[in-house]
């Protein structure tokens, strides 16, 4: 008698649980219990603060005082102000040469590691170091780079090879800084290029290939018409990544130039740090960061029609 | 005889290089692939090696190239890593930083894993669309944040504490962590929890001993992945921290070590080289881990 009732009572106690499980199996209690932290944190600290930097950029808001809405007299300020025009021009200049060069050499790179060779995942590994490492001290090791008097780089090209007789100035005169800064990030930006290309190149269907060596295509037709449309919506969405973060880049310029020489160097975040968190002027400093928001905006929409194209080509049933 | 001595040959040959074809000569694959590659490697890594061979080169070999040739070190020192280790807080910035890591990344999986289980396995009207918004916020960037931000954290009374940038850096770990997990989520059968539901199990029972385990290679991702998120975070950490001790490695050697007119670019080295060191362990752990939660997150 005793070994049938235990099962039983084991069912009955089972069949009725608290009300604290009951309550946590309720579906809609239970969703919006899933998504409290989640929106939660980023309601508080991501979307609130969003709407807050519009506010203050209507502010006259410095640290210590509680601003009043002054209109768009910040705007207004910036638009006559040359810094703030060089620092749109310098984030757009940099914008524009370091993702053509992030890409162009990334993809190269992609094409060269989709080929077989020994040691394939150890190299694919090495590669992404540098965008495993934090910003700021691969940016310190350009920064001793660059130095004026110790270069390696100048070492090389004077002591070494004899082109040149004098010390490259990397980061002495404005534009050899835009270009110094643009190749650091380069470096910094081509692994991650690189490899999220690699894993689209392997989706690509080998028999592709095959069907046009058949038909005699070269090899430069086969990257143009096989390998650069397929590539297309996974270009898209990773050239969107770069350019709202390379746009709005801060770590290598503030931690190599901070803005000099004479200001030709700041980018919209560096200005914005300059003016809003170490000069004070909070205002400010949100009306320079609101305004990068445009020129984001306009990015995100590049990535959303390189999308849209991808669905016009294969149809819209396969997504 | 002769051709069972030339079939082993011929098959040697065959697989050691299975995609050689006619016109692919070995000359020809050194020239297009070899080279190149090498000559990306070479500079992909150099500030590395430069980085590590500073520090430990003594001054007197570090600003005299004539003497001494700068890409080897005659007599290395650990000079640097000594001043670094026992004259300066450097210790203190590192178990700051690890401390913000470690539980900026925990708050970030476990919020994540629950809104990820939540839009991809507790299907409600208009999860797509929460989904989306999440997805969103990743590309907000915390450039256009830190002023607001900076305003917030001061009402909040979190002005120069490590909290702050805890409850702050999952602001970009989230979104990422949430589209990783609901890819991985989508990658489990259904029916699973289907047979775990019919058995009598509740939603948090099923999440606990069936999705959840089944889900740690995403967890893995999703948590190495922040971890070496929030140790490189720079801008925040800069705009909310004041007092020395409570500063992460990548502001702390950027603004207590850099100082007067003469670089110790040994010690500065030196820094960058420890602070570098924990993310390269970790990644070299769990290489396979990123590649796939790098590739993983931009397929979605």
């Amino acid at each position: 008698m005793s070994v049938t009732t235990l099962p039983s009572r084991r069912i009955i106690q089972q069949r009725q649980p608290g009300w604290i499980v009951r309550l946590f199996d309720y579906k809609p209690f239970l969703i919006v219990m899933c998504l409290t932290p989640a929106i939660g944190l980023l309601a508080v600290f991501l979307t609130y603060p969003l709407g807050l930097g519009v506010w203050l950029a209507f502010t006259d808001t410095t640290i210590g005082k509680r601003g009043v809405f002054i209109g768009f007299e910040n705007f207004q300020y910036l638009v006559t102000d040359p810094l703030w025009w060089n620092a749109v021009f310098y984030s757009v200049f940099y914008t524009a040469i370091a993702t053509i060069g992030k890409f162009a050499l990334g993809f190269y790179l992609a094409l060269l590691l989709n080929n077989h060779f020994r040691f394939k995942s150890l190299l694919r590994a090495i590669i992404l170091l540098p965008w495993i490492v934090p910003t700021v001290l691969s940016a310190l090791a350009f920064w001793w780079i660059y130095d004026p008097q110790f270069s390696i780089i100048s070492y090389l090209l004077v002591d070494v090879l004899h082109i040149r007789t004098t010390n490259i100035d990397f980061l002495g005169t404005p534009w050899a800084a835009r270009f110094s800064l643009i190749a650091a990030n380069i470096w910094r930006g081509i692994p991650f290029v690189a490899i999220s290309l690699l894993a689209g190149l392997q989706t690509i269907s080998p028999s592709l290939y095959e069907a046009a060596m058949l038909d005699g295509a070269s090899a430069w037709q086969r990257f143009r018409f096989i390998t650069f449309p397929m590539m297309l919506p996974i270009l898209a969405i990773v050239m969107t990544f770069s350019i709202i973060f390379t746009f709005t880049d801060f770590q290598l310029v503030y931690a190599i130039t901070r803005g000099g020489p004479v200001n030709s160097t700041h980018l919209l975040a560096t200005l914005a740090f300059q003016r809003g968190i170490a000069g004070g002027e909070l205002g400010e400093g949100a009306a320079i960061a609101v305004s990068m928001i445009p020129f984001l905006v306009f990015a995100t929409l590049f990535s959303y029609f390189g999308l849209a194209r991808r669905k016009w080509q294969q149809g819209e049933a396969n997504d | 005889m002769t051709d069972v001595a030339a079939s082993p040959g011929n098959s040697n040959v065959a697989s050691a290089t299975p995609d050689t074809m006619a016109w692919d000569s070995r000359a020809r694959r050194v020239m297009m692939i070899y080279l190149p590659l090498s000559c990306f490697v070479l500079i992909l890594l150099f500030p590395f090696y430069w980085m590590a061979i500073t520090s430990f080169k003594p001054n007197a070999e570090l600003l005299n190239y004539k003497e001494h040739n700068p890409f080897w070190i005659t007599s290395p020192t650990i000079a640097h890593i000594k001043h670094l280790l026992f004259n300066t807080a450097y210790p203190t910035w590192l178990m700051t930083t690890m401390f913000v890591a470690v539980c900026s990344t925990f708050l970030s999986l476990f919020a994540s894993t629950l809104a990820a289980y939540a839009i991809e396995r507790l299907r409600f009207r208009g999860s797509p669309y929460v989904g989306l918004g999440i997805y969103l916020a990743y590309l907000v960037p915390p450039s256009i944040l830190f002023i607001p931000l900076a305003t917030v954290i001061v009402q909040f009374g979190l002005f120069d504490s490590p909290l702050a940038l805890i409850l702050v850096y999952p602001t970009f770990l989230v979104p990422f962590c949430t589209w990783l997990l609901i890819g991985y989520f989508k990658s489990i059968p259904y029916e699973l929890e289907e047979c775990a539901l019919v058995d009598g199990a509740t939603r948090l029972q099923i999440l606990r001993r069936i999705t959840l385990p089944l889900a740690v290679p995403g967890l893995i991702s999703a948590g190495i992945f922040s971890f070496t998120l929030s140790w490189n975070e720079f801008i925040y950490a800069l705009a909310f921290i004041q007092s020395s001790a409570n500063k992460t490695v990548p502001v702390a050697i950027l603004t207590e070590l850099v100082s007067g007119d003469v670089y110790q670019w040994g010690a500065l080295m030196a820094g960058s080289l420890l602070g570098s060191l924990p993310v390269a362990l970790f990644y070299s752990l769990f290489v396979d881990y990123y590649v796939s939660s790098l590739t993983g997150a931009v397929k979605e």
